[in-house]
C-alpha cells in the first residue's frame, strides 16, 4: 500500500487539530496508516486509490478527503450515546458534504468497547449510530439514503484493553460503499 | 451427517439396592469419591468401523473416566494404570482388590460386537465396601456413535451417585473464533458437550454470533451478518440451509428458543431503541413484549414456559427482570451495583444464571426472585453462562485482556469450585447447551 503525499499531511494536520480537544477525544493516537488494513472500517488511508488528482467529486475517496481524518466518526463515552459539540461539528461537516451529492447512500456504523456484554453492546451500538443518523436527518441528509448497522464489540478500531483504546472504539463511523 | 438423535436401546435394567454411595452437588467441601474405572473387556475381539472391540473398551472407559472427572464430583481412576478385568468378571467384581486399591466405587462394563454391526456397551456400578450393584445399563449403538454409549454410561453412574438428572450425552453449539482481535472470524460450530465430534457448519465469510439449539437439535437460531444485514436466522443442521426468522428493516438480535421449540424470542433495535419480540419459530407476525424507552435485550424462559427473564437498562443500569411469557407484570429481581446481563434460566427452574458487571465480567447465579446470589468466576471476563442439561453445570466463555482478545469455552459448576476448559479447535465463544439426547 503506497501513501502519496496529501494524505500524509492531511493525517498530519488533522493529528494537529485533535491534539487539544474535549473529553472524549480518545486519549491513545490512532494507528500508523500501515496498521489500517486491520482497522475494518474507512479511515481514508486504505482506499485503494494511489492516484489523489482522480478523487472524483461524490465518491467515497473524496468524502474521506473533505471530511478529513476521524472526520467519518464521533465518539462516545462509557455506555453513552449523546453528542457534543464536537461530534455535532464533525456530522455537519458530513452533511454538508451529502447534501452536495444527494444520490450518496451510506452506512452508519456503531459500535461499542469490550466492556460491555456481547448482546446489550450491539443495543449500545444502534443507539450510537442512530444518534449520529438523526443528526445528519436534521441537517437535511434524506433518512432514506442512511442505513444504520451496529457490530457492537465485535470490530474494534484499537486493540488495546485500556482506556485510550476503549474511547476510540466508542464510535459512529460514517461508511460510503466501496 | 447428523444421524445421532436415534433412541439409545437400553436393553438391561436393574433396580438398584437403596444407596449407600452418594454425592452432593452442592457440597463445597466434599471429599472426592474415588472410582475405578478399568478398561471394559470384550467377550470376543472382533473389527467394526470404530476400530476394534477391545480398543473400544479402552476408548469407552477413557471418556467415562473423563466425563465423572469433568464434572468435579469424582476422582475416577483408570483405566490406564489400574489391573485388567477379564469379561467374567464383569458382572462378579473382585471387590477386595478394588478395595485394597483403595477404591469406594467401581464401573464395569464391556463391548461387544453384535452380528447385525451394531454395537452392545454393558455398563455396571458397585459399591465396593458393601459389594454390591447399584445399577446397571446397557446400550445399543452404531459402531461410530461409540461415545455416545460412554456418555450414557457416565450419566447413568452420576446421577445414580448423586441423584441428580443426566447431563453428559448432549452437544453444544458455539462459535467458533480465529484471527486478529479487530477481525475476528466467527463460524458456527457444534460439538458434544466434551468437545468432541466437533463440525463447523459456517465457512466465516459472514460473522456469525450467539447460537442456540432447537430443543430436538435439529435446528440453530443465531444472528448472523450475512450481506451486512444482521438478522437472526435459523440454520437446519440436515439440509445445511439458513433462512431468515422474520423479516425486518430493523436489526433482530440476541435469540433464544422457547423450551418447546415453538416460539423464538429475539430483540430488535428500532431507532436506538431495543425491545423483545416474539415469534413462531415456524415465522408469522412477530409479538412486542417489552416496551420501555431502554434496551431491553437477552429473554430467556422458564421451564415451563410461563415466565421470561431478560435484562433492560430502564434503571440507568442493566439489571435484570422477570416478565409474564406475554410481556405483562415486569419485575426487577436484581439490585446490585455495577450490572447483570445474558440471564438464562435453569433448565431445573431453580435458579437464574447472568454475568456480572462489575469492571470485570463474572458468572453468577441467583434465585427467580433475586435472592441468594452467588458468583461462581473470577477472572478479566467471563461472559454469557449456558445451563447444562440438568442445570447443574454452566458453560461459558472467557475473553483474554489485551490486545490478543482470545476466547475459550470453560465449564464450572455451581460450587464454583471445578472449572475447567472444554477444548475446542480453535477459539470459541457463546456455547450453548443444548437439552439431553434421547
Amino acid at each position: 500500500m503506497r501513501h502519496t503525499p496529501w494524505k500524509v499531511a492531511v493525517i498530519a494536520a488533522a493529528l494537529a487539530l485533535t491534539a487539544g480537544c474535549g473529553k472524549k477525544a480518545p486519549k491513545e493516537l490512532p494507528p500508523p496508516p500501515g496498521d489500517s488494513a486491520d482497522s475494518g472500517t474507512a479511515t481514508g488511508v486504505d482506499d485503494g486509490s494511489d492516484d489523489s488528482a482522480g478523487v472524483g467529486p461524490g465518491s467515497r475517496e473524496d468524502f474521506i478527503r473533505t471530511v478529513g481524518l476521524e472526520g467519518d466518526r464521533v465518539f462516545f463515552d462509557t455506555d453513552q450515546y449523546d453528542l457534543d459539540d464536537r461530534d455535532r461539528a464533525t456530522l455537519d461537516a458530513q452533511a454538508a458534504w451529502l447534501n452536495r451529492y444527494p444520490t450518496v447512500r451510506v452506512t452508519i456504523e456503531g459500535h461499542a468497547d469490550e466492556r460491555g456484554t456481547r448482546d446489550y453492546n450491539l443495543a449500545l451500538g444502534d443507539r450510537r449510530a442512530n444518534a449520529a443518523k438523526n443528526h445528519l436527518a436534521a441537517r437535511g441528509v434524506a433518512l432514506q439514503r442512511m442505513t444504520v448497522i451496529s457490530y457492537g464489540k465485535e470490530r474494534p478500531e484499537a486493540l488495546g484493553s485500556d482506556e485510550g483504546a476503549w474511547a476510540q472504539n466508542r464510535r459512529a463511523v460514517t461508511v460510503l460503499p466501496q | 451427517m447428523m444421524k445421532r438423535l436415534f433412541p439409545l436401546f437400553l436393553f438391561a435394567f436393574a433396580m438398584p439396592a437403596a444407596a449407600q454411595l452418594s454425592v452432593d452437588v452442592t457440597d463445597e467441601s466434599g471429599e472426592d469419591l474415588v472410582i475405578a474405572v478399568p478398561v471394559m473387556p470384550t467377550p470376543e475381539a472382533a473389527d467394526t468401523p470404530a476400530g476394534s472391540t477391545e480398543a473400544l473398551g479402552r476408548q469407552v472407559a477413557e471418556v467415562v473416566a473423563a466425563d465423572l472427572r469433568g464434572s468435579g464430583l469424582f476422582r475416577p481412576v483408570g483405566p490406564g494404570g489400574v489391573r485388567a478385568v477379564p469379561f467374567a468378571e464383569v458382572t462378579a467384581p473382585a471387590y477386595d482388590a478394588w478395595s485394597a486399591a483403595g477404591a469406594a466405587a467401581l464401573v464395569q462394563g464391556f463391548v461387544k460386537a453384535n452380528p447385525d454391526g451394531q454395537l452392545s456397551v454393558g455398563c455396571y456400578l458397585y459399591d465396593v465396601a458393601l459389594q454390591s450393584e447399584l445399577t446397571r445399563a446397557g446400550y445399543v449403538v452404531a459402531p461410530r456413535d461409540w461415545r455416545r454409549a460412554a456418555h450414557k454410561c457416565a450419566d447413568a453412574i452420576y446421577s445414580r451417585l448423586s441423584g441428580e438428572s443426566p447431563f453428559f450425552d448432549s452437544r453444544i453449539a458455539y462459535i467458533a473464533e480465529s484471527g486478529p482481535k479487530g477481525r475476528r472470524v466467527k463460524r458456527l460450530a457444534i460439538m458434544d458437550s466434551d468437545g468432541a465430534n466437533h463440525r463447523f457448519l459456517t465457512n466465516g465469510q459472514s460473522t456469525v454470533l450467539t447460537p442456540r439449539f432447537s430443543p430436538d437439535y435439529k435446528q440453530i437460531v443465531y444472528l448472523s451478518y450475512v450481506e451486512k444485514r444482521p438478522r437472526i436466522y435459523i440454520y437446519d443442521i440436515g439440509t445445511g440451509r439458513q433462512r431468515i426468522v422474520t423479516e425486518s428493516a430493523n436489526q433482530t438480535f440476541a435469540p433464544r428458543f422457547s423450551p418447546d421449540g415453538r416460539w423464538i424470542l429475539y430483540a430488535m433495535a428500532v431507532g436506538g431503541n431495543t425491545d423483545i419480540y416474539r415469534v413462531s419459530a415456524q415465522g408469522g407476525a412477530p409479538a412486542r413484549l417489552t416496551n420501555s424507552p431502554g434496551i431491553d435485550v437477552g429473554g430467556s424462559y422458564s421451564p415451563d414456559g410461563s415466565k421470561i427473564v431478560f435484562e433492560s437498562d430502564r434503571s440507568g443500569s442493566q439489571q435484570l427482570y422477570v416478565m409474564n411469557s406475554d410481556g405483562s407484570s415486569p419485575r426487577r429481581i436484581s439490585f446490585g451495583g455495577g450490572g447483570y446481563a445474558t440471564p438464562e434460566w435453569s433448565p431445573r427452574g431453580d435458579l437464574i444464571a447472568f454475568t456480572r458487571i462489575a469492571g470485570n465480567f463474572r458468572v453468577g447465579v441467583m434465585a427467580p426472585d433475586g435472592s441468594g446470589e452467588r458468583l461462581l468466576t473470577d477472572s478479566w471476563q467471563d461472559e454469557a453462562p449456558s445451563w447444562s442439561p440438568n442445570g447443574r453445570v454452566l458453560q461459558f466463555f472467557r475473553t483474554s485482556q489485551g490486545r490478543s482478545g482470545r476466547s475459550s469455552v470453560w465449564q464450572v459448576d455451581l460450587t464454583g469450585r471445578n472449572e475447567r476448559r472444554i477444548p475446542t479447535p480453535l477459539d470459541g465463544s457463546d456455547p450453548a447447551w443444548g437439552p439431553i439426547l434421547p
